[in-house]
């Protein structure tokens, strides 16, 4: 699995890939830090809402940008024959690719440092609180990438992966935004509603950026994540029998 | 070394290999011909542990693919059909992959790499990006590929296709060469390699042997001393 992880890692790097999404990342979240989030005039220390607010939006299109290839490619290139018959299970294969994925990912928050050293500077955050944040922006992030990871093992084609996995990740966003939980909560009723916007990503994020680290929201992410890369696995030993 | 008993496989109601058996003992090449679409691949496949059979098993060197798949594969090289490769990265470094993924790490993996190399004479483009190969470049990339942990039993998937002519000659000599200490199974459809490389030969069509034997008694049972007869006899053309 180690040598699967190495190499899947030093892919993302010698290609443009990595670069790319980091670099739109880093772009995309700091730019709606000033100017939707309004960060320097509500003087948000914890950036819970100017900062972190923005992950799930700016994950839910470069999350699946990142990850398309995982499969895909693969599967297009025909190395998943050779992967298929190096005495290796599937299972280690999809937790070596997955595991660098989210590296990529890992690298990428790391690098928002600099925010995290201005709060402190200019006032008082609670720094738990902001590693809370950054725990609950992670959990976002690989939930994206499990999700992205299990459609790219249905198909070849990287685009059509990324629009599908693009969408599944945009729906699990907007279902928790406020207005169409209003328009939800008219149409059906209310515990029909509070089921329906469990499943929302938001809803289980947002806890943690106000730094409480609740078990169910845990449980939630690793629950997806985990579904995600069993179907994989089933899916891929499916496809070979 | 190579056991197929009774090997089938089922695509929805279409058969494309059906119950089929035979042995490659060491020390011998076995050339697997057929026509298009044959069964011939997805032979290899099953026999490689990269898709599992309907029905029946092949073991290698004793050790049943279907019941431990890994420790079979621990014993095959194998050179699949369009010799796939990745892209991104350079000679040397994915030939260290692939021997990291067969174990072989630090010394004995650079060893294994360097001797690869040199069996399938890479030394000028080792330190090259795959992308930037030729398709001869890339074939001999994956059959190094195959031989890095020295396995017992090699599976080579039309390894000459696409080469130009000196390169099958010199790919067949060295199928030759490894044949005499390994088991071999190659398959091609071209019929000269089967005096240039084999001890024996099989014909499949539409997923049953139709011949087996030595390339002298293939040609003697065509009654015109020429394999391509006894080829287009046995095997169903497109055109019927």
């Amino acid at each position: 699995m180690f040598t699967i992880f190495k190499r899947e890692l030093k892919s993302y790097f010698t290609q443009p890939t990595a670069y790319a999404v980091i670099c739109i990342f880093l772009f995309m979240s700091l730019f709606l830090t000033f100017t939707l989030g309004n960060f320097i005039k509500t003087g948000d220390a914890n950036l819970e809402w100017s900062f972190f607010f923005w992950h799930p939006w700016i994950f839910m299109l470069l999350a699946p940008a990142l990850g398309m290839r995982l499969w895909s490619d693969e599967q297009r290139s025909g190395t998943i024959e050779l992967l298929g018959t190096f005495p290796t299970t599937t299972w280690s294969a999809i937790l070596g690719k997955y595991l660098a994925a989210t590296v990529v990912w890992f690298i990428a928050l790391l690098l928002t440092y600099p925010m995290v050293m201005a709060v402190n500077t200019l006032g008082n955050p609670d720094n738990l609180t902001i590693l809370s944040g950054y725990i609950g922006s992670f959990l976002i992030c690989c939930t994206f990438l499990a999700i992205t990871c299990l459609i790219s093992a249905f198909t070849r084609d990287q685009v059509s992966c990324l629009i599908i996995s693009c969408s599944i990740c945009v729906l699990l966003v907007v279902i928790g935004f406020d207005h169409v939980v209003r328009v939800l909560a008219q149409t059906f009723s209310e515990a029909t509603t509070d089921a329906i916007v469990s499943t929302a990503v938001l809803d289980h994020y947002q806890p943690l950026l106000r730094g409480a680290v609740r078990i169910q929201d845990l449980v939630y992410f690793a629950s997806i994540i985990i579904a995600c890369l069993l179907s994989t696995s089933a899916i891929l030993n499916a496809k070979r029998a | 070394m190579i056991e197929v008993s009774n090997l089938s496989k089922h695509f929805g109601s279409k058969t494309v290999v059906n119950q089929l058996s035979f042995t490659v003992k060491k020390g011998e090449v076995l050339g697997f011909l057929g026509p298009n679409g044959a069964g011939k691949s997805t032979t290899m496949r099953m026999v490689t542990g990269f898709i599992s059979p309907s029905s029946g098993d092949a073991s290698i060197c004793g050790v049943s693919v279907v019941d431990h798949p890994k420790k079979a594969k621990a014993h095959i090289g194998y050179l699949p059909e369009s010799a796939p490769l990745y892209d991104d990265m350079t000679v040397r470094d994915f030939l260290h992959f692939c021997a990291a993924m067969r174990g072989l790490k630090g010394r004995s993996g650079k060893a294994a790499v360097d001797s690869a190399i040199e069996t399938c004479f890479l030394e000028s483009v080792a330190p090259q990006s795959i992308s930037t190969l030729s398709k001869g470049y890339r074939h001999r990339t994956c059959l190094a590929q195959a031989l890095l942990h020295d396995p017992d039993v090699l599976i080579l998937d039309e390894p000459t296709d696409g080469l130009d002519p000196n390169q099958k000659h010199e790919v067949r000599r060295l199928i030759k060469r490894l044949g005499e200490s390994k088991a071999i199974l190659f398959s091609t459809h071209i019929l000269e390699e089967v005096d240039a490389a084999c001890t024996r030969a099989l014909i499949i069509d539409q997923g049953n042997i139709v011949a087996d034997g030595t390339p002298a008694e293939l040609r003697q049972q065509s009654g015109t001393n020429s394999l391509q007869d006894l080829f287009r006899n046995l095997t169903t053309k497109e055109t019927e």
